[in-house]
């Protein structure tokens, strides 16, 4: 019996032309939606019985339009990237960096990292498949560090909250951050500091396993796309709610020059406290970044918040855990250590220039 | 009847993953035994980077994310 007679023929029910019109004509109707948000959200504000320009007024016309206007950019991201990642996987990625050396692939490795599909709960497979193909150490790193911290979702909030210089900055930085510490941790050759199984490991690396059937066509790539949307929309719309939420509070309701004091440029020592702050608490993009525009907007400094986040992000504690399992704590502390410098600069960096 | 391996850590994905493996087989009308590997060591030995993966008869046939409904259908009858 051959595959075909049985497969059911749900797959491609709408031939692909219609596909693709209707992803455009999707387009088309985001944008008109998206340019009526701010017009839209003010009616809206208009019907509660507070003054727009007191306190309540403030924070519920923030409210009424982060909250949509978050939401269209994250599932227009969300959809773009998922369609994109489709064209990577992790298989391709080790197979492209072994045998690739250390710089350049490391720059390879941050860069893959943001595009290829990742889930964290694959981090322990994904680091041993890696080494064990004879991806250098440091390369291993630079893409486990760039690949949960320069996500599209932090990058959509930061461009919708905060403003398309941050996200930029922050895409810059976290890429940078990835790079020079993977550079780093690859040179202090660390390699005997694995557990002891990882490095007896062969995995199926010297017969690169095939995967038949994985060929995609558009349409398929479409229906990655829309379950990427599906699947972040049902991980992050309370936390973004939420955010959001807290958020509105801190813009309506503290007063302007006190986060200047504590978060400010000229309190040096916010900085790595934010970083230390940021290790324990764990969080998605999504949770934090409402809270980080609301604090910028009273005054924190930009480098700080951005140390935050990243610290938030990048240095998770459960990840750790995780990632225990091959390490050995020394080589976690490194990790912490190296990555933790990094967000140090950058946040010192960001504070001095803007 | 076919041997079925889900490669996964234990998350959520992977436990949806071993449900459609058995929603599968009982559509086509496959008997298959179906086999949690949560073990680190043993998902890189079979060359699983990106989880859940899915072998059949220890041919794998997937990996990374969840599997399309159809094709499932057509690895557990192949």
């Amino acid at each position: 019996m051959t595959s075909e007679t049985h497969t059911p023929h749900s797959r491609h029910e709408f031939p692909a032309w219609s596909w693709h019109v209707g992803v455009a004509a999707a387009a088309v109707a985001w944008w008109l939606v998206y340019r009526q948000l701010l017009p839209a959200s003010a009616r809206m504000t208009a019907l509660f019985p507070v003054q727009p320009d007191s306190h309540a007024g403030s924070a519920i016309a923030f409210f009424l339009y982060d909250v949509p206007k978050v939401m269209m950019l994250l599932a227009l991201i969300v959809f773009a990237m998922g369609v994109v990642r489709s064209f990577f996987s992790p298989e391709k990625t080790r197979a492209f960096l072994s045998g690739k050396r250390e710089g350049a692939g490391n720059v390879m490795a941050a860069g893959l990292g943001v595009l290829t599909p990742f889930c964290s709960c694959s981090a322990v497979p994904l680091f041993i498949g890696f080494v064990s193909a004879g991806i250098p150490l440091g390369v291993t790193f630079s893409f486990l560090i760039s690949a949960p911290m320069v996500n599209e979702v932090a990058l959509v909030l930061l461009f919708g909250l905060v403003g398309w210089k941050v996200a930029v900055t922050y895409l810059v930085f976290g890429l940078a951050i990835a790079i020079v510490a993977g550079f780093v941790i690859g040179n202090l050759r660390l390699e005997g500091w694995l557990q002891d199984w990882v490095r007896d490991i062969h995995s199926g690396a010297d017969a690169p396993v095939v995967i038949d059937g994985e060929q995609l066509s558009m349409v398929d790539r479409y229906r990655l796309g829309i379950e990427a949307v599906r699947e972040i929309f049902a991980k992050v719309w309370i936390w973004i709610i939420l955010g959001i939420g807290v958020g509105a509070l801190i813009h309506g309701y503290v007063p302007e020059d006190l986060m200047a004091r504590i978060m400010g440029a000229n309190a040096w020592w916010s900085v790595p406290a934010a970083v230390v702050i940021g290790i324990p608490m764990y969080t998605n993009a999504a949770g934090v970044i409402p809270i980080v525009e609301a604090l910028l907007g009273k005054g924190a400094a930009v480098g700080t918040v951005l140390a935050f986040m990243m610290s938030v992000i990048a240095l998770s504690l459960p990840e750790m855990i995780i990632l225990r399992q091959v390490l050995t704590l020394r080589l976690i502390a490194v990790f912490i250590g190296v990555v933790g410098s990094g967000i140090l600069a950058v946040g010192f960096l960001f504070n001095a220039i803007f | 009847m076919k041997h079925v391996k889900v490669y996964g850590p234990g998350c959520k994905r992977c436990e949806t993953t071993e449900q459609m493996v058995k929603d599968a087989a009982a559509r086509v009308g496959v008997e298959v035994d179906v086999e949690k590997v949560t073990d680190p060591k043993a998902i890189a030995m079979a060359g699983v980077i990106s989880t859940p993966g899915i072998a059949v008869d220890g041919k794998l046939v997937h990996a990374g994310g969840l599997p399309d409904r159809s094709r499932l259908e057509s690895w557990i009858l192949a």
